[in-house]
């Protein structure tokens, strides 16, 4: 752990070695390797985090440890790679077999289809464990179950993946990886799927098992918090390079690589906007007791199914030229609430005040005065826009529906194309021509075509990737400040929302436990919901110890 | 995306559809010039084998040319396969779509309906409708796309159901289109690719069951089809083989011209989908 | 202990109960099924032009006034629309399916001496398309784009466009008639069947062969394209990653993992093909002379004979809703994510 231990005395033959590695993507790819030139070792019983961004290359990397590429043409075209002493790319299939579950263990991203629907969880579990010669008894499934902490340990066996929460099968995915006592553990992006309080969990199971297992980690992540807390040494990956490695505190405090410094100073920390207080300002939106069912999907012959409680008495206020944060981990309702208010569904109680006016119903909220002037940008750049459009009908079909001339509707969209950072001559194309953070802007320029006072924003930069998200942000914050527009920011992420919000209002299980200023709910959380939320924040318990972390965040912003 | 454009959809197999297509369009067209006048006249000494110079598919018991009967019988084949199509696919697309856009209880109901018509043996109420009500060409085109349409069903419904929850649904309602623009020209040319394989697929069906309706003797007989030449040469099937082969074996080219074709277009358009069931 | 064991009741109970209660609502949906094809066959001849009476008369029994007039007074032809429906269900809810001019008995004793037959047929061509195109479609899947998959393919596509009635022929007129290996109608020879003993099980097995190929080719290769493509499918997925990750045999990946999910399109088609199994049965027994339903709906066609018609439909859609309650059970054993709702 310590710096000079790593790098003054010698050190014994590390795990895994692997040696200026390429691995080849298939033919007619954007590019030729997924990984190229890679040098990397991991010591016995140490954290080793590969950080990056999407497609850098890092899970391909992990794959190839143990011959688990997949099958789609991707192949180790040159370098060594050792796994305690052996050889690992001249060993045929069966000998991998006997690596793989037995000294290698690996968990993935999507706990929801790593395990097989149609067996039960503890029969997933014992074949890991016979395919390796070890005997499954009960009492062995039990016992690893319980050191996986997880409920009920003796009878969880009997159910199936679909019977537990995500968190849960995720902890079943590492029993799966821990059962034969591998040497090294493969985590490939696990936490990334989960809520920040069941993530932190996980970590921290991770971490108890590497001290009671003398196990290794090679743990892939795109999240600088999850490193911080976790790493002993860093590599981090750019287009399939390793353009950085090193001790995890040198790494995080003072980055080498540029690239490293702009993914460093991207992460939003907790420092909340310090902006004038809005109290005084008119409330264009009032929720009181508001409350939604969804009731499971019944017909005629579907049996009772169980219906979710999504809103359970809201109450909410929203001032003019107010960013309020919605802040709340899967489940809490927080998208239910984003729907009401923007009338794509209706509320089964509660009065619903928008700018003075009662709306009684959500279809009033679909009517020539009111529609254009709340508006709604999206989470998934992916499916936000109509793959068969172009910007130009994307952005202008809704305002000329509603009477604009076409002559002011392509102004408008001149003027917000601009706006949003891309060039006038995107409009003739279709969706598929953008990147993720491109569509964003233009799902953006999109909303406020019909220049509304209210944007609910639900999780618009939850699916890109860091530093497309701090663009994004700044963005949003600059234009919503810029227009006086009035945005309800419904987000997971404490960090993000307080980068953005005036306001943040924590949302759990249909109802808000705490809505207060920024600056006072980071620093002054009263809900014991808020305080585990914000403990829970990777990464969060040693801020304090990287007081150059923010300085260099201020330089590079 | 860019994969859809590296995927070539002239392989092999559906280069051989087209070709045997084409060939068939031009059957259909130059019908009359290539046999000018009534087919089942007799021209020839009957039962002249195929590769008969003149007859190169051979005459009847009757002296009649059976490459006449097959090129016209193209005519007849097709008219109704694409009749069928036509009506099924405009039913099933219609009701898909209500299904899959028009919320929970609607859809329940609607599907409940497709169900029906998949659990009941389609064939053998096909071929009542055509023998209660009077044999002719649109009774039998009515009767086959009565249990043609729930497959178009099936797949609209399903691709509008997953589109209905894709977030630019839910943008086009919030910009303040209606429910109808958004269903009719943003919806609907999102699930085009599956309606046109699905059609290429139904029109092998199609054939295939009206030759059945035909081979039984129960088809119009408006225009001798190519089920009714293999329905009558059966008769004479251990003398003149060729009578209901040939025949056969055009239905089959064509079937599979058809299908190969359809499975290409599925591959070509949507390649995350591939095809789930039978006819 | 004794905790365990109790909650492990109670949870059992609750699975038996969510089992009762959706096999009792599909028994519902089945029953609802049943009458609506009831309905559906009193409206078509209902809705056929001409006398509801001479039609159900038939060609022959029409000449006779007086069996018309009966006939007319049995179904209640002579009151309402609603009355003749209820007498109609009336009828058919006590076995009653009519009398068959042209064979002078009850419609029910002639439809169900076919069954048999029928079932021998279309039950075997099943259990051999099931089998032999799953197998080819597992064999396919191993190595897509290889020479096997490559025959399979081609076969399979061929097979599916080939017509049946098609097959039937050629297979006559290759293998009994030029060849002379298999007989090319019927069931069995009557001389070698009163005999009894291995030579009439020989003589019914040589009868089968033809039939069930013609039959079973056609569904074998919708099975083995279904399967490749499920196999193919699902052999992308993350849990087939998460075995391979474990370290299992290649031969336990693909039992347990890859088959068992890949079964549920199977079993879904299978129970699609149930009713279109009857339809090929048409063709089939008409091109073999083979004695079961299938021609009899044929004959009863060319012979106007309704009251028979309509029995095979509904005698025939109620087997076919039966064989979906089967399907559907099969997919409940397989897959516990339905088990507690009561649909598929």
């Amino acid at each position: 752990m310590t710096q000079t231990q790593t790098q003054t005395q010698p050190r014994p033959s590390p795990l895994v070695s692997i040696e200026n590695i390429d691995i080849a993507l298939p033919a007619g790819s954007d590019r030729k390797f997924a990984v190229s030139g890679a040098t990397i070792s991991i010591d016995r019983g140490e954290v080793l985090c590969i950080v990056g961004e999407s497609g850098s290359g890092k899970s391909v990397l992990a794959s190839a440890i143990a011959g688990l590429l997949p099958g789609d043409g991707l192949q180790v075209t040159k370098g060594r790679l050792l796994f305690d002493g052996q050889d690992v790319l001249s060993l045929n299939e069966p000998q991998l077999r006997r690596l793989r579950g037995a000294r290698i263990g690996f968990i993935f991203q999507e706990p929801m289809t790593a395990l097989n629907p149609l067996l039960t969880v503890g029969r997933q579990l014992a074949e890991a464990l016979e395919a390796h010669g070890h005997p499954a008894s009960p009492a062995r499934i039990g016992e690893l179950f319980s050191a996986m902490q997880l409920p009920e340990p003796e009878t969880i066996g009997r159910r199936y993946p679909h019977e537990l929460s995500g968190g849960q099968r995720q902890r079943v995915a590492i029993a799966m990886a821990m059962a034969c006592g591998p040497d090294l553990l493969i985590a490939d992006e696990p936490t990334t799927a989960l809520d920040v309080t069941t993530q932190a969990e996980i970590l921290k199971l991770i971490l108890a098992l590497r001290v009671s297992h003398k196990l290794a980690v090679l743990f892939i992540t795109h999240d600088f918090g999850v490193v911080r807390e976790i790493a002993d040494r860093v590599a981090v990956m750019q287009n399939g390079e390793i353009i950085e490695v090193g001790n995890a505190r040198s790494v995080l405090d003072t980055p080498q690589q540029p690239y490293t410094r702009r993914l460093l100073a991207a992460v939003p920390t907790l420092d909340a906007l310090r902006r004038p207080s809005l109290t005084d300002r008119v409330a264009l939106l009032e929720l009181d007791g508001i409350e939604k069912t969804h009731a499971a999907r019944r017909g005629f012959f579907a049996a009772k199914g169980r219906s979710v409680i999504a809103l359970d008495g809201v109450d909410l206020e929203l001032r003019e030229g107010e960013t309020l944060a919605l802040v709340g981990e899967s489940g809490s309702g927080k998208s239910t609430l984003g729907q009401v208010i923007t009338g794509l569904i209706e509320r089964d109680a509660g009065h619903f005040r928008l700018f003075g006016d009662d709306i009684a119903r959500a279809g009033d909220l679909f009517t020539s005065q009111r529609r254009p002037a709340v508006q709604m940008v999206f989470q998934d750049p992916q499916s936000s826009l109509n793959p068969r459009h172009d910007v130009r009908r994307i952005l202008t079909e809704p305002v000329l529906r509603a009477g604009l001339s076409k002559a002011e509707a392509h102004a408008r969209m001149a003027m917000l194309l601009a706006r949003v950072g891309l060039d006038a001559s995107v409009a003739d194309r279709k969706p598929h021509a953008f990147s993720g953070g491109q569509r964003q802007r233009i799902g953006l320029a999109r909303a406020l075509m019909h220049q509304p006072r209210l944007l609910v924003a639900d999780e618009p930069v939850s699916a890109l990737d860091v530093s497309v998200q701090a663009q994004v942000l700044d963005l949003l914050a600059e234009l919503q400040r810029d227009l006086g527009l009035a945005m309800l920011f419904i987000t997971h992420d404490l960090r993000v929302a307080a980068k953005v919000a005036d306001r943040i209002a924590v949302m759990q299980q249909g109802r808000i436990v705490e809505a207060a200023a920024t600056d006072d709910l980071l620093h002054r959380p009263q809900s014991a919901y808020a305080r585990a939320l914000l403990a829970a924040i990777p990464g969060r318990a040693h801020e304090a110890d990287f007081p150059h972390l923010k300085r260099l965040q201020r330089d590079t912003a | 995306m860019k994969r859809r454009l590296s995927r070539p959809f002239l392989t092999l197999p559906v280069l051989f559809g087209l070709i045997v297509l084409a060939l068939l369009v031009f059957c259909v067209i130059f019908a009359d010039l290539l046999y000018p006048g009534n087919p089942w006249r007799m021209v020839a000494r009957p039962n002249l084998p195929p590769l008969s110079p003149g007859f190169p598919a051979g005459t009847d018991m009757l002296g009649r040319d059976l490459a006449a009967g097959l090129v016209h019988g193209s005519r007849a084949t097709l008219v109704v396969a694409f009749s069928v199509v036509a009506f099924a696919v405009g039913l099933g697309s219609a009701i898909g779509l209500a299904a899959g856009y028009l919320g929970a209880a609607i859809d329940e109901g609607l599907m409940r309906f497709t169900e029906f018509f998949q659990t009941i043996p389609g064939f053998l109420l096909t071929i009542m409708i055509v023998a209660i009500f009077s044999p002719t060409r649109w009774t039998v085109i009515l009767a086959i796309a009565l249990m043609a349409w729930p497959p178009i069903v099936r797949v609209v419904r399903a691709e509008v159901l997953s589109l209905r929850r894709l977030d630019w649904v839910r943008a086009a309602r919030v910009s303040g289109l209606s429910h109808i623009r958004i269903a009719l020209l943003h919806v609907l040319p999102n699930v085009l690719p599956q309606i046109v394989v699905q059609s290429s697929l139904l029109l092998a069906s199609a054939i295939m069951i009206e030759s059945g309706i035909s081979f039984l003797g129960l088809g119009s007989r408006d225009a001798v089809s190519w089920g009714f030449l293999l329905g009558s040469g059966r008769t004479a099937f251990s003398v003149n083989w060729w009578l209901s082969t040939l025949p056969g074996l055009a239905i089959f080219l064509t079937v599979l011209a058809f299908n190969l074709v359809g499975d290409g277009l599925e591959r070509w358009l949507d390649p995350k989908r591939s095809r789930r069931a039978g006819p | 202990m004794t905790r365990v064991a109790r909650s492990q009741r109670h949870q059992i109970q609750g699975i038996a109960a969510a089992y009762g209660r959706a096999f009792g609502l599909r028994l519902a949906k089945a029953g609802l099924t049943l009458f609506a094809v009831i309905v559906l066959s009193f409206l078509l001849v209902r809705l056929a032009p001409g006398d509801p009476a001479l039609i159900l008369a038939g060609d022959q029994g029409g000449s006779d006034p007086a069996f018309v007039d009966e006939l007319r007074h049995h179904l209640g032809l002579d009151g309402p629309l609603l009355f003749q429906l209820w007498r109609y269900l009336q009828n058919i809810a006590s076995f009653d399916f009519g009398i068959s001019y042209r064979d002078q008995r009850p419609v029910l004793d002639i439809v169900l001496e076919k069954v048999p037959a029928t079932l021998l047929l279309t039950g075997s061509a099943f259990v051999f398309s099931i089998v032999l195109g799953v197998t080819l479609g597992a064999l396919s899947a191993r190595r897509p784009g290889s020479a096997v998959d490559v025959v399979i393919t081609t076969i399979s596509v061929a097979f599916f466009a080939m017509p049946m009635f098609w097959v039937g022929l050629v297979f006559i007129i290759v293998f009994a008639v030029k060849l002379g290996w298999l007989p090319s109608y019927g069931m069995e020879t009557t001389a070698v069947s009163a005999r009894g003993g291995w030579a009439a099980l020989g003589d019914r097995l040589s009868h089968m062969v033809l039939p069930v190929l013609t039959l079973g080719f056609f569904y074998m290769s919708v099975h083995a394209r279904v399967s490749r493509t499920a196999l193919l499918q699902i052999s992308a997925m993350d849990f087939i990653r998460t075995a391979r990750a474990k370290g299992l045999s290649p031969w336990r990946i693909w039992r347990d993992h890859l088959l068992r999910n890949a079964l549920l399109p199977t079993i879904t088609v299978a129970s699609l093909q149930a009713g279109q199994l009857i339809g090929g049965s048409i063709l089939v027994e008409t091109v073999f002379a083979w004695p079961g339903i299938g021609r009899l709906a044929f004959n009863a066609l060319s012979g106007r004979d309704y009251n028979v018609l309509l029995a095979v439909f509904i005698l025939s859609s109620l087997g076919v809703i039966i064989a979906n309650l089967i399907a559907d059970a099969a997919y409940r054993l397989i897959d516990p994510r339905l088990e507690r709702e009561g649909k598929t």
